[in-house]
């Protein structure tokens, strides 16, 4: 970590440092004066930058002060520096959820919620939460539709959690280092406004991923139109989440290269919302019912569609 | 000589093996009652030990064992796996609780986790021998009652012991990977077919 120590009082672009490459730090939140002041991750704000989309929504309980040179920026391998990241509220988890399932277009998300004080208990348990979800959801799903078959026997498939942890896991971890590694390659070319700090991204990511929770419980419902609609509902709010999260990230640059830093992202979303669904829920046959007294024929044809 | 004797004998070095083992037996079954009868107590804070978890866990992990040899397409748990998932889970949600700011030590935290496995041990027990009837929509809903009535055990004794560690304000945020924890196990014990 740089000396954060030179970062009091309003200070302006030391662009030697990390952190002052991430100039849409806010002024600081406190929520309890009593609690630990959180490190101030880069200069606060001047007035004569536009942001126009931006709304801060300072309905907030938030009181905001200037830290007197009270910050704690403790060296990596204390215990201390990784509870930094673990610095949130009941409330402000909940908050973040929220805000990750009612995208409002010109509310940005990190600048809303997040407001430099990335944690790491949101993406890592909802992810977890995720894993668990998807595997069971499947397992549960592929019991009810094979439910007649006298050929079916029930295994609770239990190697599919570790597949599904890797996946998740490896998406929401992964997908954002390739993302502020882009973004960090495009700023050192044009000079964007807002960036985003690499624990931000991954902090957006993992919140975005919450709606998939309640959209792999209902992915249980054997219908394919039932489960292709979550999908595109479920893509739709994470996606627009992520894409005006990102916009004002790239906006500034070529505006291919901007549009296609936002398709990727919506895009490499949808490919794991459908890879889950195909990975790990049966496609429920639209002619198989599970009836009791199946003839042979249908037996036999179930068997070997399933 | 005779004085230093006299000094061993007052330690624990000196005494038979029966005592020392049903000594710790003892600690390990006041605090299974503990877990049965929870109320705001210290004992298993105080006094914490890993015995009772590891007791637990290998009873689990050995009563998911299925019967048959090739486990590979059966697709369950197998030891190794319960075992990881427990220890791994129990490590994972300390941690959480400590980066949240929780006052609990690393072990004691460990030991409540490992100790509240004890209604869903039992309620293994209990679905093994429901399963020895023969199967059916019946069998199914016995065992969901009780694996359902013994997950409420475990999560309210956990509670009961881990909840006082945590500053109000984040009570729920560490509550919660405790829940995801014995849903899991939970999930386990009720999907688990003999064969």
């Amino acid at each position: 970590m740089a000396a954060v120590d030179d970062l009091q009082f309003e200070e302006f672009g030391n662009a030697a440092t990390s952190l002052a490459a991430n100039p849409d730090a806010t002024t600081i939140n406190i929520e309890d004066p009593g609690e630990t002041p959180k490190h101030q991750p880069g200069p606060p704000r001047g007035s004569g930058r536009e942001e126009d989309d931006e709304l801060l929504g300072n309905d907030d309980s938030d009181k905001t002060e200037l830290l007197a040179g009270q910050k704690k920026s403790s060296p990596f391998w204390t215990f201390e520096y990784y509870q930094t990241f673990f610095d949130v509220d009941t409330y402000q988890v909940f908050d973040r959820i929220k805000g990750s399932l009612l995208p409002i277009p010109g509310k940005n998300f990190v600048r809303l919620y997040i407001r430099s004080n990335p944690d790491l208990y949101g993406p890592f348990w909802i992810c977890a939460t995720l894993v668990f979800a998807i595997a069971i959801s499947g397992n549960l799903s592929n019991f009810l539709i094979h439910l007649g078959e006298k050929t079916y026997h029930y295994v609770p498939e239990f190697r599919k959690v570790s597949i599904a942890a890797t996946i998740i896991y490896a998406y929401a971890w992964l997908v954002p280092l390739a993302l502020w590694g882009f973004l960090m390659w495009r700023n050192g070319k044009v000079m964007n406004i807002v960036s985003y700090s690499f624990l931000e991204i991954v902090c957006v990511y993992g919140y975005s991923l919450f709606i998939y929770i309640p959209t792999a419980i209902l992915w249980i419902i054997p219908q394919k139109a039932v489960r292709w609609i979550l999908v595109m509902i479920a893509l739709g709010i994470s996606g627009s989440v992520l894409a005006m999260t990102f916009w004002p990230a790239v906006r500034e640059d070529n505006r291919r290269v901007a549009l296609a830093t936002i398709v990727t992202i919506v895009l490499l979303h949808m490919l794991l919302s459908v890879g889950c669904l195909a990975y790990f829920f049966d496609a429920p046959e639209m002619d198989h019912l599970p009836t009791t007294t199946a003839t042979p024929n249908q037996t036999v044809a179930a068997a070997k569609s399933s | 000589m005779k004085s230093r004797i006299r000094e061993f004998d007052s330690s624990t070095l000196n005494e038979s093996v029966r005592n020392t083992i049903m000594r710790d037996l003892k600690a390990v079954g006041k605090k299974f009652m503990h877990v049965l009868y929870p109320r705001k107590s210290n004992t298993l804070l105080r006094d914490w030990d890993l015995w009772g978890p590891l007791i637990l866990c290998v009873t689990l992990a050995l009563m998911l064992q299925r019967d048959s040899v090739d486990s590979e397409k059966d697709g369950g748990p197998q030891f190794a796996e319960v075992f990881v998932i427990v220890w791994f889970g129990a490590v994972t949600i300390t941690l959480n609780s400590k980066l949240l700011g929780g006052n609990i030590s690393f072990f004691q935290s460990l030991c409540v986790l490992g100790y509240c496995i004890l209604p869903l041990t039992v309620a293994m027990l209990i679905c093994r021998l429901v399963l020895l009837a023969d199967p059916g929509p019946v069998n199914f809903m016995v065992r969901l009652f009780v694996v359902i009535v013994m997950f409420a055990w475990s999560i309210v004794a956990s509670t009961a012991f881990l909840a006082d560690s945590q500053p109000p304000n984040r009570r729920a945020l560490a509550v919660y990977p405790v829940f995801l924890f014995y849903f899991v196990i939970s999930w386990m014990i009720l999907t688990f077919t003999p064969q």
